[in-house]
């Protein structure tokens, strides 16, 4: 029954991955973009959503009103403006600057916080739990889990069914013929920046209400990320999530062996899936 | 004096490109008459792509005028002229694999005219109903064989709305049929109003259509007129259609 409970963890803790990885997916779909520092704004993103709610006393949840927003402008503003200009044929000159945007970051939080950790108190949902038969889930992982799955699937729709989206596929396409059809790939690019941002802005308030943070808490939110995406397959939103999940269920079960092997257990799977298909589970993208 | 009359649809002076030591055009300039087909020839490597790039903005020319119907455009990126009214079809079809034959319509005809994509909906259909791949229409653009491909560059670029429409070698790889199926196609296009600029090495479908044939090689002008004249002149003979074509 030990089993069941931590495959029942692992795959809602698989829901947090996905948030964590949709993003990343996202963009690296429309633009080929690595974003080396999409951790650290997840935890930006978590500071913020802490001083909206020191300041306005909003409940943690609501404060996403101002949160997402402000990250989705931050992250229209960062590409328009920075990282289009390090786009092209070569995938390095994006990497090497969002991780440098990941250094400026984690420093900049540590002047202004140090090193304390922090939390968002959400109230009386932090520890209600709901019954399942012979088991027990919290409420704050289920409607965490709940939220991955409703954003995956609206960036499916948004991706298959509207507008923007098909513009996002030219673009992911080919950039420079969608530029001479007269799609301004340049906003685009930005438009998908500033949406991956909207998701990392909801990561961050739900990491931050579901476990202690600081500065530096984004590198491994990252690599979680990152495993979760290469799982899935590349180009694939639901893969993704299936590579949370997978992810998730790997370190629930590895803690169950041994508190130590949580995140050992997690990047074994990972890389025993590279090894067996290298391209994910249900990649998408050549 | 370059030329500012909306009469000239396009306009080119001095036209330069080099990459590195080689120079892809040297000092090219031509001039389209509104509503008239110009065709160009030359052999390989003569330049005559990367004067469509330089006309597109797909490529900054090193130093050159250029105007699309009186309007100066040389400062115009690759978006702002296909919104100006120039359109192209690639020589390589690239379609958006990804895509839909319909949506890769509808995202010329969304983007290319600045439309909402209701309204830019007509535009697709019409597009990719006039170059005969209406039935095609939901098939994804990844699956269509290489001649349906040619029509999707075609149905792409007229999807925008062009006022000036560049065809870069259309009717290489194509059976007869085809081609004259192309042919018809292209001056019923050119009667609408359209000014066509067509590369061509197919000459026989080129001399159905346009008024005038320009001559390029090294990536120089070496000569333009009427295709009669430009046909008998002994230079172009030599340089490009070789001896036993003079009697045809």
């Amino acid at each position: 029954m030990a089993y069941v409970d931590a495959i029942t963890q692992g795959i809602l803790l698989g829901g947090l991955y996905a948030l964590f990885a949709a993003g990343l997916s996202l963009i690296f779909g429309v633009m080929r973009l690595v974003n080396i520092a999409h951790g650290d704004f997840i935890v930006l993103g978590a500071y913020i959503a802490l001083v909206t709610v020191q300041t306005t006393g909003l409940h943690p949840f609501l404060s996403l009103i101002v949160v997402v927003p402000l990250m989705a402008g931050l992250g229209y503003a960062i590409q328009r403006w920075l990282l289009n200009r390090t786009l092209g044929p070569n995938l390095l000159p994006p990497i090497l600057v969002t991780f440098g945007l990941a250094v400026v970051i984690e420093n900049s939080l540590l002047m202004l916080f140090s090193t304390d950790n922090r939390r968002l108190a959400v109230g009386a949902i932090e520890t209600a739990s709901l019954s399942l038969g012979p088991i027990s889930v919290g409420w704050l992982p289920v409607s965490t889990f709940l939220v991955a799955v409703a954003l995956i699937a609206g960036l499916e729709l948004l991706f298959y069914r509207t507008a923007m989206g098909r513009a996002f596929r030219a673009t992911s396409d080919d950039s420079e013929i969608a530029r001479a059809m007269g799609v301004n790939t340049r906003h685009v690019h930005s438009i998908a920046m500033a949406i991956s941002f909207s998701v990392i802005a909801i990561a961050g308030v739900l990491l931050a209400a579901r476990s202690n943070f600081d500065p530096f808490s984004g590198p491994a939110r990252l690599i979680f990320g990152f495993e979760a995406v290469i799982i899935g397959g590349l180009g694939s939103l639901w893969g993704t999530l299936a590579g949370g999940i997978v992810l998730g269920v790997a370190q629930a079960l590895g803690a169950q062996i041994s508190p130590q092997m949580q995140f050992l257990a997690g990047h074994l799977v990972f890389f025993l899936i590279l090894a067996v298909r290298p391209r994910g589970l249900f990649p998408r993208m050549d | 004096m370059i030329e500012t009359s909306p009469a000239t649809a396009l306009h080119a002076i001095g036209l330069n490109k080099s990459y590195g030591a080689l120079a892809a055009t040297r000092d090219v300039s031509l001039s389209v008459p509104a509503g008239s087909a110009l065709g160009i020839i030359g052999p390989n490597g003569a330049g005559k792509t990367t004067l469509f790039n330089l006309i597109t903005g797909a490529v900054r020319a090193d130093s050159g005028e250029i105007t699309l119907f009186g309007e100066d455009i040389a400062r115009f990126d690759a978006r702002r002229r296909c919104l100006a009214g120039i359109a192209r079809s690639f020589q390589v079809p690239q379609p958006f694999t990804g895509l839909t034959t319909y949506e890769n319509a509808l995202i010329a005809a969304a983007f290319g005219r600045a439309l909402s994509e209701k309204a830019a909906r007509p535009h697709a259909r019409e597009a990719l109903e006039r170059v005969g791949l209406a039935r095609k229409a939901d098939m994804p653009a990844g699956n269509l064989t290489l001649l349906d491909r040619k029509r999707l560059e075609l149905a792409r670029a007229l999807a925008t709305g062009p006022r000036l429409l560049l065809l870069d070698e259309i009717a290489g790889g194509m059976t007869e049929a085809e081609c004259s199926e192309l042919v018809e196609l292209v001056r019923e296009i050119r009667d609408a109003g359209v000014t066509i600029v067509w590369i061509e090495h197919v000459l026989h479908a080129l001399l159905k259509v346009v008024d005038r044939i320009l001559v390029l090689d090294f990536g120089k002008v070496i000569a333009e007129g009427p295709p009669e004249t430009i046909l008998r002149d002994p230079h172009v003979t030599s340089i490009y259609l070789g001896p036993e074509e003079i009697q045809a």
